[in-house]
């Protein structure tokens, strides 16, 4: 295998892993920027959009239908969420907020594990997301196409989104000054809720490519990719949803060099060098890569 | 001013007794333990004890600090593996932990420097985590101390000589007991509240309410609030040292995030910022969690049978703590701490005047 081959090899892995991050994180950049709320519980929203797809396979649903209707049940379990237990703390301290997103975490993970239990189930994953193509040296799994396309996909879609319609631009102005959105005749609530639904909507589709990868769900599976998606959406500067996005790509290419350059018996502590890289993006650029550089002073 | 000196420097029994009374109520608690106690009453009180010091060791970082740390129970987790390893008989450890270096694999201290030695390891981690993430304000903190809780994690299962990796630790020497815990209670409060009541703690106090002004008047905010972060780490450490002579068998899975919701919930409870709220968080949470524990197992209503519903403890205990921060967000204490003087002192009496 050539040095070329090897780093197109690397690049498809670090790109496929890093639209994983890139979809999560945005769902959590939309909320923190309008809400300054780090929501925690957003990693269940895949666990809760896999499991749907699975309960609604075993019926026999066929697979076009059960995406788009889990993606549908991701989306409206987000704006569920918000109306319960978001609504009602708003505006509350930050760290507040966080603690109760830590709350619905533990709610939702505990009832999964009540009511459909704790131990993981396989996941019928279709055959087109089975196939592994050799390009030469290159392997290529056929899922991590999918998920690289599929994120391409959105994020146009996104972008025409926010930049284009109503909703869109309320959505932004929100982010930018909330009161002055209000002041404006932003309808605010209907806004929190269209951002919930389409972060939610992004993490369904997260949750199917994750689970289309490993095979199987459990109540537990959110639980990582979320802290993934928290050290994305940092690393890109929290709250604006470019940021978002490059951030993912940003950790996916960090998350693969460490793999293929830290030593046999180090590469085991990947994770921890990932969350040493993030307590040194908080202190030397807060703001992000993205973000203007500003120091907050204590 | 004046009253308030006299008062010290007289005998004065009613103060004395406002004092002890907090004290002999601890006290009944593993008393009662030892005389009367079923073994399930003796471990819940045990377990009671070391869920006390560590909901107050947080308190005295988050609550007096207003920095809201997410990764004590990184230093749990450090307490208690570092002093099982230190305690383990040589013997034991060629079996258990082969790997182990040489330095460690021949030493064998008894408890209580066990504990201490374990406190201060994490106190000198804290030092140096410290002057990184203490720097940041708000969520920063926050997001910065759940990394450490990770990286504590990845490192716990992957440094296998020392720990086993994410296989069960176990034959760590069974020192535990209540009158250990309760002891070691007594210091933890003690120790927060003369921190809390020292011209230190009132810096701590004023960079909470307002930063800019306590920079103004000369405080320095990074540290004053490295003491309590390395005490509190200290403490936790020593709580996690207990926790693990007490369980004796443990992976890194119980440092990780239900422990650290739990805890949390008790302080939150109870009030953050008030050393006494967080004593009554903690028996409210222990108490209700261990009611609920026993009642998901499944039950018998008479009529019919509730079937087993694990999880269910946990779902409660968190809609609970929403609830909490909706309608209560201060806890059941708030700031206030409960003053057992004012039992003993007349209404209109000068001495009755609490100290600002």
């Amino acid at each position: 295998m050539s040095l070329t081959e090897y780093g197109l090899q690397q690049a498809i892995n670090a790109l496929s892993i890093g639209s994983l991050y890139a979809l999560m994180a945005i769902g959590l950049a939309m909320v923190f920027g309008i809400l300054r709320l780090i929501n925690f519980a957003h990693g269940d929203l895949m666990m809760v959009a896999s499991y749907a797809a699975l309960f609604m396979l075993l019926a026999g649903l066929p697979f076009w239908m059960v995406v788009i209707l889990a993606v549908i049940v991701g989306a409206l379990a987000g704006m569920l969420m918000e109306r319960v237990a978001y609504r009602p703390i708003r505006g509350a301290p930050d760290v507040a907020m966080l603690l109760t997103s830590f709350a619905v975490t533990i709610i939702l993970e505990n009832g999964a594990v009540m009511l459909i239990g704790a131990r993981s189930r396989p996941f019928p994953v279709p055959d087109f997301l089975r196939q592994v193509y050799h390009l030469g040296n290159l392997t290529v799994a056929s899922v991590n196409v999918v998920a690289i396309i599929s994120t391409a996909i959105l994020l146009v879609a996104l972008t025409l989104f926010v930049t284009r319609t109503d909703t869109g631009i309320s959505m932004r102005a929100a982010a930018d000054d909330m009161t002055a959105a209000q002041l404006m005749g932003i309808r605010i609530n209907r806004v929190i809720a269209a951002a919930f639904a389409i972060g939610s909507g992004l993490a369904a589709v997260a949750g199917l490519l994750w689970t289309a990868k490993v095979g199987k769900v459990d109540p537990y599976m959110g639980f990582f990719p979320v802290l993934k998606a928290f050290v994305a959406a940092v690393i890109g500067g929290f709250g604006t949803i470019p940021g978002a996005v490059v951030g993912g790509f940003v950790l996916g290419i960090l998350e693969i060099s460490l793999q293929a350059l830290l030593p046999g018996d180090w590469s085991s502590y990947r994770d921890a060098f990932v969350f040493g890289i993030l307590i040194v993006v908080l202190l030397v650029r807060p703001n992000g890569i993205m973000g203007a550089r500003v120091r907050e002073e204590i | 001013m004046n009253t308030a000196a006299n008062a010290t420097t007289a005998f004065d029994w009613r103060r004395w007794a406002g004092a002890a009374l907090p004290v002999l109520m601890i006290l009944a608690l593993p008393i009662f333990a030892d005389h009367g106690a079923s073994a399930y009453q003796h471990r819940v009180i045990v377990i009671l004890g070391i869920d006390i010091m560590l909901v107050v060791s947080l308190n005295l970082f988050n609550g007096f600090t207003g920095v809201f740390s997410l990764g004590h129970v990184g230093f749990m987790a450090l307490g208690a593996y570092a002093s099982a390893i230190l305690s383990m008989p040589v013997a034991h450890k060629a079996i258990n932990l082969p790997d182990l270096p040489v330095w460690l694999a021949h030493v064998e201290l008894s408890f209580l420097p066990a504990t201490l030695v374990a406190g201060l390891f994490a106190m000198v981690v804290a030092c140096i985590i410290g002057l990184a993430v203490l720097r940041l304000s708000g969520h920063y903190v926050a997001v910065a101390t759940l990394s450490f809780l990770v990286i504590v994690r990845v490192v716990l299962i992957n440094a296998t000589p020392f720990t086993r990796g994410s296989r069960t630790f176990f034959g760590t020497p069974a020192y535990t007991n209540v009158w250990w815990v309760y002891a070691w209670v007594a210091v933890t409060i003690y120790l927060a509240w003369r921190m809390l009541r020292s011209p230190y703690g009132r810096a701590m106090l004023a960079q909470r309410e307002d930063r800019v002004a306590a920079r103004a008047v000369g405080v320095q905010v990074l540290r004053t609030r490295l003491g309590p972060f390395a005490l509190s780490a200290f403490l936790t450490a020593v709580a996690g040292a207990l926790w693990g002579h007490y369980i004796l068998s443990f992976s890194p899975n119980a440092f990780y995030f239900t422990e650290t919701f739990t805890i949390i919930t008790m302080l939150v409870v109870g009030g953050m910022g008030s050393i006494s709220g967080s004593v009554i968080g903690t028996i409210l949470i222990v108490v209700l969690s261990e009611v609920l524990r026993n009642l998901e197992g499944g039950f018998d209503l008479g009529f019919m049978q509730v079937p087993p519903l694990y999880g269910l403890s946990q779902i409660l205990m968190a809609v609970a703590f929403i609830s909490v921060l909706v309608f209560r967000r201060e806890g059941l204490l708030g700031y206030r701490e409960i003053d057992f003087t004012r039992l003993f002192v007349r209404r209109g009496d000068p001495r009755n005047e609490r100290e600002a």
